[in-house]
């Protein structure tokens, strides 16, 4: 039997197309921060209410994450007996905007390196403590407290360079059809941002607010998660969290978002 | 025509027949919820009668603040506030608050005091589908009141 | 004790006596509703926390009582009339008998 699964993934998104009554169309409005030229923040395809949830900063679950982080910055481990705060200071400060910039080149290893990636390279060179495992709880809270510590600042990510092969690398990721669906990223957060699946509005597929407190998920999750789950939910083999392929997406995801601020923690569907 | 293609002509009718059978199927399943999905209307009144005995609320008095469509059923902001003046002969002992789309109905009760001050309190919820929210008040008189409210509920992305 | 239960509230540091405040709570948790199926295919007992109970210089103020349809990581928002300086005290009480505990103070002049 010829199934044509991209002609079925279409069906589905006709489908939805119909619902597209409660679509809430923003097009018109005026999104301050959360858009630079025709670049939008996933803040402005959410509910009033939602985003309502994610800008009042003592209801946004995603700040139980920055607590744990901040508690976390604090704690002495491994082996040389430091903290996070030994070698950068008290209450994350000297964190102030650092996270707009990554992924960046690392010149030890050779390839890229985000946030998660630093955390564990600082805790395994300067700590000489364990590294966190990547979606646990400690990682996930220090994280978010770092990415945090950068609300508000416009990311800023390098794509040239010594970064520039592993850029392309993601843009090819990016466009590159997988999957039983036979879709490649760019064919919903791309060609179709704004249009419904089944209930749900597609958004552009920034990175600007993870880790971000998704409802689906009902906690803080990474960005690597997001992208497994898109993987998978065009039913190809999902990469690895940390792996070459989804750090090179992350440079290109954020390159995509250039200028929007950072909403860390964010509240997304 | 060979016996290779009509046996493939068949199979292919009886594959697509059997496709649309079964997925509408599994359609009704999910329609239907699959048995005990949902509270009925006894669920609801045994519940009730619990909290409040066989007094019958009238409509009025409360207001809930409900999304019309949830943007995500697992965490649905919902603010119930009543109208009384807080004081000590005329306040608001309870409010309990039910989802008649639910496993379960119940989903809070919430107990003031005077010292409240204002009858009026928030949290989130879940809902499992498009269902109505159902706010019952006791007040310390011994009157109850009851108000009503639909949330839309929908299943999202490409597998939910 | 569930892991890494943390509340949080937020209390106004002053008001006037009379003053009605706007009290914010939110907590930690996973408020396992007893209806998700684990891994293995059995359902995961539930695990909630089931009552929330505030004072105000040892007075009851609000009282909540939880279901399964409160959403994990619960926020509960209400309001408190304040005649006098003093302390909110805040529990939580989990299925597995577990009470966390939070205070916060307010002056009121």
């Amino acid at each position: 039997m010829n199934i044509n699964w991209r002609d079925s993934a279409f069906f589905c998104a006709a489908i939805v197309a119909l619902l597209s009554v409660f679509a809430t169309s923003a097009d018109a409005k005026d999104w301050g921060p959360y858009q630079v030229d025709d670049r939008r923040s996933g803040y402005t395809f959410m509910t009033d209410e939602s985003r309502a949830m994610q800008a009042d900063n003592f209801q946004n679950p995603g700040m139980l994450w920055v607590e744990q982080g901040a508690d976390l910055w604090e704690k002495v481990e491994g082996k040389a007996n430091k903290s996070c705060s030994t070698c950068h200071g008290e209450s994350g400060e000297s964190m102030k905007n650092v996270a707009v910039t990554y992924p960046v080149y690392d010149q030890a290893t050779k390839k890229l390196q985000n946030v998660e990636q630093q955390i564990n390279h600082c805790r395994e060179k300067n700590m000489e403590a364990k590294p966190y495992k990547w979606e646990s709880g400690e990682m996930l809270s220090m994280s978010t407290f770092i990415n945090y510590q950068s609300l508000g600042t416009p990311v800023a990510v390098k794509t040239d360079g010594a970064a520039a092969p592993f850029f392309e690398k993601g843009k090819a990721f990016y466009n590159q059809r997988r999957g039983q669906l036979d879709m490649g990223c760019k064919h919903c957060h791309e060609d179709n941002p704004g249009g419904m699946i089944r209930a749900n509005t597609l958004s552009q597929g920034q990175g600007n607010g993870f880790p971000t407190y998704r409802l689906k998920w009902q906690k803080v999750g990474s960005l690597h998660r997001r992208f497994r789950g898109c993987n998978k939910q065009v039913r190809a083999k999902p990469y690895g969290y940390g792996s070459d392929e989804y750090t090179n997406l992350e440079l290109y995801v954020k390159s995509r978002g250039q200028g929007l601020p950072v909403e860390t923690p964010a509240v997304r569907n | 025509m060979s016996k290779k293609q009509a046996l493939a002509g068949i199979t292919r009718r009886e594959a697509l027949l059997l496709a649309a059978g079964a997925s509408m199927v599994v359609a009704g399943g999910v329609v239907l919820g699959g048995g005990a999905a949902h509270a009925d209307q006894k669920m609801i009144d045994d519940a009730l009668m619990k909290l409040i005995g066989d007094k019958k609320p009238i409509d009025g008095k409360i207001s809930l603040d409900l999304p019309q469509i949830a943007e995500n059923g697992n965490t649905v902001p919902v603010g119930v506030t009543v109208d009384s003046p807080m004081t000590a002969d005329n306040y608001v002992k309870a409010v309990h608050l039910f989802a008649d789309g639910n496993p379960s109905p119940e989903v809070a009760s919430l107990f003031f005091t005077v010292m409240s001050g204002k009858a009026s309190a928030s949290t989130r919820m879940r809902l499992a589908k498009t269902q109505n929210i159902i706010a019952v008040a006791e007040m310390s008189d011994g009157s109850t009141y009851r108000a009503k409210q639909e949330v839309k509920v929908t299943i999202g992305g490409c597998g939910g | 004790m569930a892991k890494n239960v943390k509340p949080r509230v937020r209390v106004p540091k002053k008001a006037a006596k009379g003053d009605i405040v706007e009290i914010k709570t939110l907590i930690s948790h996973k408020m396992e509703s007893g209806r998700r199926k684990g891994k293995d295919g059995k359902l995961v007992p539930q695990s909630i926390i089931n009552k929330v109970s505030v004072t105000f210089n040892g007075k009851p103020v609000f009282d909540a009582d939880w279901h399964p349809a409160i959403s994990a990581n619960p926020y509960m928002s209400f309001f408190a009339k304040v005649e006098e300086s003093g302390e909110f005290a805040f529990k939580w009480i989990d299925d597995d008998g577990s009470i966390y505990e939070k205070k916060a103070k307010i002056t009121v002049a």
